[in-house]
């Protein structure tokens, strides 16, 4: 890399595909979206992949960005391309999700787990009912509140040891999304839920290794989410709720 | 039995065993640690265990919890490593259960019975 550009290996194909490299202008505070961007409008506009806000807000634009996944929206090019990596960018898509093309993976399964997950809201309530009053200071909403904020990108999924393993594991997102609805007092489906995310590939499958919770960039903890479905489940099997 | 009952139960026995092998290895390596310290012998060994009721059941939890443990983790790896089906990591567990827990008993039985 001169001090004015930055040599960037990117993946090009399906899973049979290579890696072709491209010299980007360095720029102030360039994320690692930007340099994907300038490639796509400058170097090679055949270039496949996937953002939309630009802000860490969507979860449409992770990738492996030098061995790891990542939003690439806000992830600045010289927190990862520092002298370990000799000054240079590997940026390949999603690892555990079937490659469309390019650095574009297919979400399906990501997303199709989380309906296997039951990991929606299911209403108790119709519009006759008053608001359900909820203490922001209840220890069940205090877990729901940090697991909240989870924007699908799909980064701990790529970065799951056990689902690369198990194919049929639901993954840390939506066992975490699982999770905050276990601890709302509002949702009518928790004993389907639990079913749902007690089987083969359920919480049950996480070997607690933690990478989701190192991994997230909204820097919640599916490990703490799964270990409490774990509990939930055992205090269901006891009451013979399972 | 269904799939997410069993799946919590075997999670749940997975956990219990690992909790109690954890008290048993620590006195498993305390008992080495002391008897080693004037040099071990069959004799030495006979000694403390034959005729003894409390080994006896100290043994007999030990050989249970590993057998009930281990088979557990190794299905777990045989589901990420390999292809096999339900049925047969069910019954690979099955098996590693059983020889565990046959040539457990036959250890601590054996030395239980023999003249101290």
């Amino acid at each position: 890399m001169s001090e004015q550009t930055i040599t960037v290996d990117i993946w090009r194909g399906r899973e049979d595909g290579r890696f072709q490299t491209f010299e980007v202008p360095r720029m102030a505070s360039q994320t690692v979206l930007d340099v994907v961007t300038y490639v796509q409008r400058n170097l090679d506009p055949g270039l496949s992949y996937r953002f939309a806000c630009r802000v860490g807000v969507c979860g449409s634009c992770a990738m492996t960005v030098n061995g790891k996944p990542r939003w690439t929206c806000r992830t600045h090019v010289d927190k990862v391309a520092g002298d370990a990596t000799g000054g240079r960018l590997k940026i390949q898509p999603l690892r555990n999700l079937p490659v469309i093309r390019d650095l574009a993976v297919d979400m399906a399964e990501f997303f199709e787990k989380w309906t296997q997950a039951k990991a929606h809201f299911v209403p108790t309530k119709t519009r006759d009912d008053d608001f359900q009053q909820v203490s922001p200071d209840d220890p069940q909403r205090k877990e729901a509140t940090a697991g909240i904020e989870c924007i699908n990108c799909g980064v701990c999924y790529a970065g799951c040891d056990t689902v690369a393993g198990l194919a049929s594991y639901l993954g840390p997102a939506a066992l975490n999304r699982a999770w905050t609805l276990v601890n709302d007092v509002r949702d009518g489906g928790q004993a389907d839920r639990l079913k749902a995310i007690s089987g083969v590939g359920g919480c049950q499958s996480c070997h607690t290794q933690q990478t989701c919770f190192e991994l997230c960039p909204k820097h919640l903890n599916p490990t703490a989410a799964i270990a409490g479905l774990k509990r939930a489940t055992v205090k269901a099997l006891i009451k013979g709720d399972l | 039995m269904t799939p997410a009952k069993a799946e919590t139960l075997e999670w749940l026995v997975q956990r219990v065993t690992a909790a109690i092998l954890a008290v048993c290895v620590v006195v498993h390596l305390a008992v080495i640690v002391i008897a080693v310290q004037g040099g071990v012998t069959a004799a030495e060994i006979v000694g403390r265990v034959a005729g003894s009721v409390p080994w006896l059941l100290f043994y007999s939890v030990f050989v249970i919890a590993v057998a009930l443990h281990a088979p557990a983790g190794l299905r777990n790896i045989l589901r990420e490593t390999t292809n096999l089906g339900k049925r047969q990591t069910h019954w690979i567990m099955a098996l590693v259960c059983g020889v565990i827990l046959v040539m457990g008993f036959r250890a601590v039985i054996g030395l239980y019975g023999l003249e101290a």
